[in-house]
């Protein structure tokens, strides 16, 4: 097994910090893994990209240029990234911040108004847990479980107050990613 | 086993260090390397180590000469334009024999240039440090464990040589994270080594460490003695590994990140039918060169993979000596090459 998951929004909106719960995720399944950060130099609202390789051997490169499955958390995001996905791959879109639309018909498409989910459910900065939710899903790359456990080592104990409201975040997107995948 | 840790190379540089004995850091700040510094100064004060940030990269290359100097286990680390400002002090170094470990989180340039993945500092590592006929023993580490292995095992590889250690690593390999075996902390050695001078300490033999040198034939000297320790370190600390095919058509070599990269390019090139085999040279000097020697005469074409226009190349054409075509490919000032691109290449050429 070997999966590649391109994650790309702006910054503030938790690309790396969805990266990271996965990676950690994997990791506590015993998994192999790499996880490689690329972005602007701003502090708010530049580019920001990861891409996280998980296998259950050897990682290889942990630069993709096509990868099979992309989270892409804005319309910019859809822009840069979409046409870079792996033919018969897997785009997950959040489209409370683009358009669902897209010049594809050779990929499976999970589109999620996540940003709105997210401030129905307490907070709009839960988005990128909703598209993980989402992810963890339609890829059973790991179990929803693993990621709502890992969530408690990746965050500083100071934030723990928010872990209910990004479970249910995960919950939520998993669930909207099963009902659009059936 | 121990629990393997989600870390940083950054992290994995500064921890390997601290584990592998490492107790004096100095250094000035500079992306993509930062979190190394402040993770020397989350850590070193609290088992008696001593963190400084000293005022510049040349201020903090000669604070790790005058700890070397007591036989103390120092290191600094920067990226690409520090480890240029720090070459006066390289250079000195050597010709005190003096041991410590530099690593290079190397950026794009020249210049300035940027906070963008590069590897075109392997001139400046392998054949850099300063003016004078010495070099650094170079390692290129390929993943977040080999940085944190390698660093760790560059100290005692610096007393054994008296030498600077270069790590040569990338903005990559500084900023991903890979899960990561954390061994305990070693201690370095009560043990002072003879050449080390000691202050005003009493009953000590008198030691003195100098790279001044006015008379050639001693100068002579000390540089065959150097020269002497680089060939028993060809002999000792050769390292490489290789992957793929047993019948290759196709040597591809590459260090570090592109390394990495090649890994699954070569997969792809043999999904295409093209057998590769990839040798990755973990010491950069020594060179493993009769390794690629031996192979350059058994395949076709033999392709580099590096990022920056044509710097590696030269040590494998060295080895090479014309037996086969040797070919470059790669980018340069920041940018990356994907496996599907050098698969694209390999297929080509082939």
């Amino acid at each position: 097994m070997r999966q590649e998951v391109f994650m790309a929004g702006m910054g503030g909106q938790g690309v790396l910090l969805a990266g990271q719960i996965l990676a950690q995720a994997a990791l506590e399944a015993g998994l192999e893994l790499s996880w490689f950060p690329l972005y602007s130099p701003e502090v708010r609202g530049g580019w920001v990209t990861c891409t996280l390789v998980i296998a259950d051997g050897e990682v290889g490169s942990p630069v993709v240029g096509r990868p099979q499955k992309m989270i892409l958390m804005d319309g910019i995001a859809v822009d840069n990234y979409l046409d870079r996905i792996h033919s018969g791959g897997l785009a997950i879109i959040n489209t409370s911040l683009a358009s669902g639309e897209v010049n594809r018909d050779d990929i499976e498409l999970v589109t999620i108004p996540a940003t709105d989910i997210a401030a129905q459910l307490g907070s709009e900065q839960a988005t990128n847990m909703v598209l993980l939710g989402a992810y963890v899903q339609a890829s059973g790359v790991v179990e929803l479980q693993a990621v709502e456990q890992a969530l408690h080592r990746v965050l500083p104990e100071r934030h723990h107050d928010y872990i209910p409201t990004n479970v249910a975040a995960l919950q939520r997107g998993a669930q909207l990613a099963e009902e659009q995948l059936q | 086993m121990p629990e393997r840790q989600l870390i940083t190379g950054n992290e994995a540089a500064a921890e390997g260090a601290i584990a592998g004995g490492c107790r004096y850091f100095f250094g000035y700040p500079i992306t993509p390397q930062n979190r190394i510094p402040e993770y020397m100064s989350e850590h070193l004060p609290l088992i008696d180590g001593v963190y400084i940030q000293a005022e510049s990269e040349v201020a903090a290359i000669n604070m790790v000469y005058g700890a070397a100097a007591t036989g103390a286990w120092a290191m600094t680390t920067s990226s690409s334009p520090g480890i240029s400002l720090m070459q006066e002090g390289l250079s000195y170094m050597i010709g005190a024999e003096l041991p410590c470990v530099l690593v290079d989180m190397v950026r794009g340039g020249p210049g300035l240039g940027n906070i963008a993945p590069a590897q075109s500092d392997y001139w400046l590592a392998t054949r850099g440090a300063g003016h004078g006929d010495g070099r650094c023993l170079t390692f290129a580490p390929f993943s977040v464990q080999e940085i944190y292995d390698l660093v760790g095992q560059a100290f005692p590889i610096a007393q054994k040589y008296r030498n600077p250690v270069m790590i040569l690593a990338d903005a990559v390999l500084a900023s991903m994270r890979e899960p990561c075996a954390l061994r305990d902390r070693l201690d370095p050695p009560e043990q002072k080594p003879s050449w080390a001078v000691g202050g005003d300490q009493k009953g000590r033999q008198r030691n003195i460490v100098n790279s001044l040198w006015t008379d050639p034939p001693v100068m002579e000297e000390v540089n065959l003695r150097i020269q002497q320790r680089y060939r028993d370190a060809a002999q000792n600390e050769t390292r490489w590994t290789e992957h793929g095919a047993d019948d290759p058509e196709i040597l591809v070599c590459a260090y570090g990140i592109s390394a990495r990269i090649c890994q699954t390019a070569i997969e792809h090139a043999a999904e295409a039918g093209i057998a590769c085999r990839l040798i990755r040279p973990i010491s950069l000097f020594p060179f493993p060169t009769e390794v690629i020697a031996d192979w350059a005469q058994r395949v076709k074409k033999v392709l580099v993979v590096e990022l920056s226009l044509g710097q590696f190349i030269e040590d494998v054409r060295l080895a090479v000596e014309g037996a086969c075509p040797v070919e470059r490919f790669g980018r340069t000032g920041g940018m990356l090459v994907t496996p599907e691109e050098v698969a694209e290449r390999i297929i080509e050429i082939a």
